[in-house]
């Protein structure tokens, strides 16, 4: 279980957040400025809150009064940033394997299959498609054996054909492989299509919280 | 023959200086780009210094440091190393008067380097160094290179604080500026204008395999 409960401040704008993510893949789900990014920063550990906890499973990542803060790479939690950010100066096979951890089970030919990106390990990523783009993204992402996976709007910068044939990748990371992900949208139709639990953010506080029936349900 | 010696001494002391550069340069370009410490502006104005003073001026003061009698040189000199008046001064003044001009290019280099990526190599489990080492420095690389062309240049050329602290002593400390001013000075100009040949040929060299090999690097990205 990961249990956030932390405010950030950064110049006028206050992020207060009090949750648990209970569910396999839980949408961040709000308007452009709500906070959303900020909250998987902050989980990240790429920006300190100024009070309050993160806990991801029985670790504690963050927690203002023991003064623990671990920096990102201690913190096992894979983040696919919402420009994707490949290394430019690697090809596909070297971003994927990047964070690939000693003792790691999974296989890049495992991930690559569930992506169907085996065919592209060996081109530079500026050969990519967008959608190509954001596989190899979460296929690098998943390689680090995170304990917690979020997406930034992994769909943003896509067409709709392609976001249709995205969306089935990311049903299966969530089906065989059991990480929990926070998943950032503001799309209602991916949110109801994937996720089990929904969190409402406006404005940098929390408006609504449940399952995604009740918490859009108004 | 002697041109000869004086070129291959040359080349071979201002890449000893270039390669003297690359670590501290690297480091201070790194700190200055990327850290926000007390006295950052002290540390860029004292790494920028030698950019601006008289050459003559900051040979001068290495000529105090060094010189058996002063501070570093005494201490130096009691294991039996010499510096003023040989090889290592030529090193030394090139050094000195190149490493500005490095850590300026290799600066702005860190600095266009997108943070983003460093980023996410560490949420991908990379601590800092590694991800200096396989981010950072690769994307810094082109800047890298641009910097080591200008200093082993600057060191090529330098003149002023070599004079100071090195002199003109045939076949000991004898670079090609040195060496083209003492020739002209004492009415050697065959000698003085096969040497300023062999410098624009050197020069032009090391321009154009800089150029190349930056066109290179940014077709691989």
């Amino acid at each position: 279980m990961i249990h956030l409960e932390f405010r950030l401040e950064q110049g006028g704008f206050v992020l207060d957040v009090d949750e648990r993510l209970t569910g396999r893949i839980t949408a961040l789900f709000g308007p452009s400025g709500a906070g959303k990014t900020t909250v998987l920063d902050a989980i990240a550990g790429l920006r300190k809150p100024s009070a309050g906890q993160i806990l991801i499973g029985s670790r504690v990542v963050h927690s203002h009064v023991l003064r623990i803060s671990l920096p990102p790479h201690m913190r096992h939690v894979g983040y696919v940033t919402q420009d994707v950010a490949l290394f430019p100066h690697m090809d596909v096979r070297r971003n994927i394997e990047y964070g690939r951890r000693r003792g790691q089970k999974l296989e890049l030919a495992t991930v690559a299959e569930m992506l169907e990106i085996g065919d592209l390990v060996d081109r530079g990523v500026s050969m990519l498609s967008g959608g190509e783009r954001q596989r190899v993204a979460l296929a690098r992402a998943l390689m680090s054996a995170p304990e917690l996976l979020l997406l930034d709007e992994p769909l943003a910068a896509v067409d709709v054909e392609l976001r249709r044939r995205i969306l089935p990748y990311l049903e299966r990371v969530r089906d065989s492989l059991g990480v929990p992900i926070l998943y950032v949208t503001h799309d209602r139709d991916e949110l109801q299509r994937l996720a089990d639990q929904v969190i409402v953010l406006d404005r940098g506080a929390v408006v609504r919280s449940g399952a995604p029936g009740d918490a859009l349900g108004s | 023959m002697d041109l000869w010696r004086i070129t291959i001494f040359t080349v071979l002391t201002a890449a000893a200086a270039t390669a003297l550069m690359a670590g501290p340069g690297v480091l201070l370009a790194w700190v200055l780009a990327r850290r926000r410490f007390r006295g950052r502006l002290l540390l860029e104005t004292v790494v920028s210094l030698p950019l601006v003073m008289p050459p003559v001026a900051t040979g001068l003061i290495l000529l105090l440091l060094f010189s058996p009698r002063g501070p570093i040189g005494s201490a130096l000199a009691s294991v039996g190393i010499d510096v003023v008046f040989t090889w290592r001064a030529v090193v030394l003044a090139m050094t000195v008067m190149g490493l500005p001009l490095f850590v300026r290019s290799v600066r702005a280099g860190f600095e266009q380097v997108d943070r983003r990526y460093e980023a996410v190599a560490s949420t991908l489990g990379a601590p800092p160094f590694r991800v200096f080492l396989t981010i950072t420095l690769p994307l810094a690389f082109p800047a890298i290179l641009a910097g080591a062309v200008l200093g082993f240049a600057r060191a090529l050329g330098e003149f002023g604080a070599t004079i100071m602290i090195a002199g003109s002593i045939p076949g000991a400390t004898r670079t090609l500026s040195v060496a083209i001013y003492t020739f002209t000075d004492t009415g050697r100009d065959r000698e003085a204008a096969l040497l300023l040949g062999i410098s624009a040929a050197i020069a032009f060299g090391a321009l154009w395999m800089s150029n190349y090999m930056s066109a290179r690097a940014g077709l691989r990205t």
